[in-house]
């Protein structure tokens, strides 16, 4: 076989050097939008419930789910992204099922967080990291 | 009263024991030469239950030669843990004898010497007479096969699985799960699935539209054994669309999902299992911490990380095992179920020495037939090693040396990228490389040897990327593997940093100069998981290369230094 540089080829390791490295620079917005959403009331840990892939499969469509057994809202946000809000779900009193399933698109590997406000007025988060990476090395 | 706590662990110190004066017997028995399958199987059957788990076979039908790595770092809680202690200190953790078949078969050092004297390892005919052995003394054990069966060798790629599914099915196993099966496309998996005579099982393989369970796939089977009801559980490779072509099998989604587990492992308790065993491809470290979330699982049969353990780890209440790979492992489990949970078990993983283990002349049938149409093509000889060709260690094997060598000649690149895979048989210095030893190593469904400018900073975020699925410290964040193989390109590596950091002083070899972040150099590389990827595949760039050097020389590589152990 003959190979020369005329043996084109199209790509090689991966796509986008974004989905490199955790993205820090948008945190801040989104601290500004959970302070928004909670009033700045202090947030703890209890009856929410995030579910999310430790790596993404595809960093532009995550499935994610949220659920409480007592919320009224849950707000879900992508710390990483230009716009970290996401959703936010509301759930009335007579609500069979207080979870919510989506996709979300995420810019980087970065944490998905989930804040939940209570019937009792009181807030909730539960945060998991999604990875997106380049992969394409396992064994 | 004894608790289940203390039995398990009585059990464990007995099982260690037994282990252990197993292993000084071999040494001795080896420095007598004078080992024999009786001695290699025997087994004081325990219990009321049998299990024997073969997994990462990789389409080794026949005997091979396999190193073990000297190199497999642990990090974060998994530091300095097993599987991450290799060569001496792992022979003196166990107690196994320098020189002896155990440290042939276990563990790295010495091996070119060692593999004269004690042969090849492996080839499924030996494995069926293992399995046979096994059934003799209990006669419903189950055979349990961990996946990576139907990939790796020129007669799988040429069968598209074919031959392995036709040997597979002459040792009659229970269930199986999957990884590099899906990048058969998922159209063939489907066709081969279908037809399977026993489980195929995934609780983490979902439909990718939906994220439902794919129906193709159970989470897990009831078996009934020895009286006792019994469910398996699989675990599929969880990081497949990442770590593979995702393209191939665009229907299917994975992920560890381990609530998803629980929900299945109370499933099934509630529907009266007695006893719990997870089949997985989720790697070791990945296992253990599945293990410490996930409760009520008995046993867990640990693949994808090709470790090869002699003893079990307890985590909890769960027993993790490994088997190796290649064909070169069978694990034998018996366990003591009684009143509804596992009282204690005995194991033994048992090395496939094929100069020691009679071939089964039934399998060995369906192997001769099986390569009969590829045999001329398989046994021509391309060239010759003056070295140890290996592949398995966290950074370069001689076999990748050899291989980024190729790509840097025959693609005329600046820098060449090989896959970290742990999979690959070697070849003893002084051996003829056949065409079988070649895909051996390199055969995939997406082999295409791509050539592609990089820029320097591009060249960074990659490895940064890849060396973050080795050494994240949280095993579920590690996709297994090893860490890609560079030519042409050194680099200094930090394994306790964060992603970003890992990585420094990456620099080009030819000219010795330091990697210029703007500047593009020509890059060389194959098995990339992206769709439209072309290139001669890369099976025929590593053929013409050693055909032009006639012998082959691969003494080495010291261009990767490692900090931060």
């Amino acid at each position: 076989m003959q190979l020369t540089r005329r043996d084109a080829i199209l790509m090689g390791a991966g796509a986008a050097l974004t989905v490199a490295l955790p993205l820090r620079a948008f945190a801040a917005k989104g601290d500004e939008a959970i302070a928004a959403f909670t009033g700045g009331a202090e947030v703890g840990e209890g009856d929410i419930k995030l579910t999310a892939p430790e790596i993404a499969e595809n960093g532009n469509t995550v499935p994610i789910e949220v659920s409480s057994g007592s919320a009224v809202e849950i707000m879900v946000l992508a710390m990483g992204n230009p716009t970290p809000a996401v959703a936010t779900f509301k759930f009335g009193p007579l609500a069979a099922s207080r979870s919510a399933s989506t996709r979300i698109r995420l810019a980087g590997t970065q944490d998905v967080v989930a804040i939940a406000k209570l019937e009792d007025g009181s807030f909730v988060k539960s945060a998991s990291t999604v990875k997106v990476t380049i992969g394409g090395c396992g064994g | 009263m004894i608790s289940r706590r203390d039995f398990l662990q009585t059990s464990m110190a007995a099982s260690a024991i037994l282990g252990a004066s197993g292993f000084g017997q071999w040494g001795r028995l080896a420095a007598q030469q004078a080992l024999t399958q009786d001695q290699l199987l025997e087994f004081d059957t325990f219990g009321n239950v049998s299990l024997i788990h073969i997994t990462d076979i990789h389409a080794q039908l026949k005997p091979i030669y396999f190193r073990e790595p000297s190199l497999n770092l642990g990090v974060g809680m998994n530091k300095g843990k097993v599987p991450h202690i290799t060569g001496a200190d792992f022979r003196k953790m166990y107690g196994i004898n320098d020189g002896s078949y155990a440290h042939y078969a276990l563990s790295s050092g010495d091996f070119a010497a060692l593999a004269q004297g004690f042969g090849r390892v492996g080839g499924l005919d030996r494995v069926a007479t293992v399995i046979n052995q096994i059934r003799s003394d209990r006669p419903d054990a189950l055979l349990l096969d961990g996946g990576d069966t139907w990939h790796g060798s020129y007669t799988c790629y040429h069968t598209e699985g074919q031959d392995m599914v036709d040997v597979m099915n002459a040792l009659k196993p229970d269930a199986m799960t999957f990884h590099w099966e899906f990048t058969l496309g998922s159209e063939r998996v489907q066709e081969i699935v279908e037809g399977l005579p026993f489980a195929a099982l995934g609780q983490n393989i979902f439909d990718a539209e939906w994220d439902e369970p794919a129906e193709l796939f159970p989470p897990y089977k009831f078996f009934e054994r020895g009286g006792v009801k019994i469910a398996v559980i699989g675990q599929a490779f969880p990081y497949m669309p990442i770590a593979n072509p995702g393209w191939m099998f665009p229907e299917y989604s994975f992920g560890i999902r381990d609530e998803n587990m629980q929900e299945m492992v109370d499933q099934v308790r509630a529907e009266g299992a007695e006893l719990v065993v997870c089949l997985s491809h989720n790697g070791f470290d990945v296992d253990k911490k599945m293990a410490s979330i996930v409760k009520g699982i008995d046993v867990i049969l640990s693949g994808h990380t090709h470790d090869a353990l002699p003893e079990p780890v307890l985590v909890g209440e769960t027993i993790i095992v490994a088997s190796g790979s290649n064909g070169k492992f069978v694990s034998r489990v018996d366990l003591d179920v009684r009143d509804g949970r596992m009282m204690g078990f005995r194991h033994k993983l048992i090395p496939i020495l094929s100069d020691v283990i009679t071939p089964d002349a039934d399998v060995a049938a369906v192997i001769d037939q099986v390569r009969a149409p590829y045999e001329d093509t398989l046994a021509e000889v391309i060239g010759h090693s003056d070295s140890l060709l290996y592949r398995r260690g966290n950074f370069n094997g001689t076999w990748d040396d050899l291989i980024c060598d190729a790509l840097l000649s025959e693609r005329e690149a600046d820098i060449a990228l090989s896959p970290g895979v742990r999979w690959g048989p070697s070849i003893l210095p002084g051996q003829d490389i056949t065409r079988e030893d070649l895909w051996n190593v390199t055969s995939m469904s997406y082999g295409e040897a791509y050539r592609n400018e990089m820029t320097g900073e591009f060249l960074h975020v990659v490895l940064e990327d890849v060396a973050d699925n080795i050494f994240n410290p949280d095993p579920y964040y590690q996709q297994g593997g090893d860490m890609v193989r560079t030519g042409g390109l050194g680099y200094r590596i930090d394994i306790s940093k964060p992603q970003g950091e890992r990585i420094t002083d990456m620099t080009l070899l030819k000219t010795g100069e330091k990697i210029d972040a703007s500047k593009t150099y020509q890059v060389a590389g194959w098995a990339s998981v992206n769709e439209g990827t072309e290139g001669p595949m890369i099976w025929d760039v590593v053929e013409a290369h050693i055909r032009k050097q006639g012998t082959v020389t691969a003494t080495g590589n010291d261009s990767v230094e490692v900090v931060g152990i």
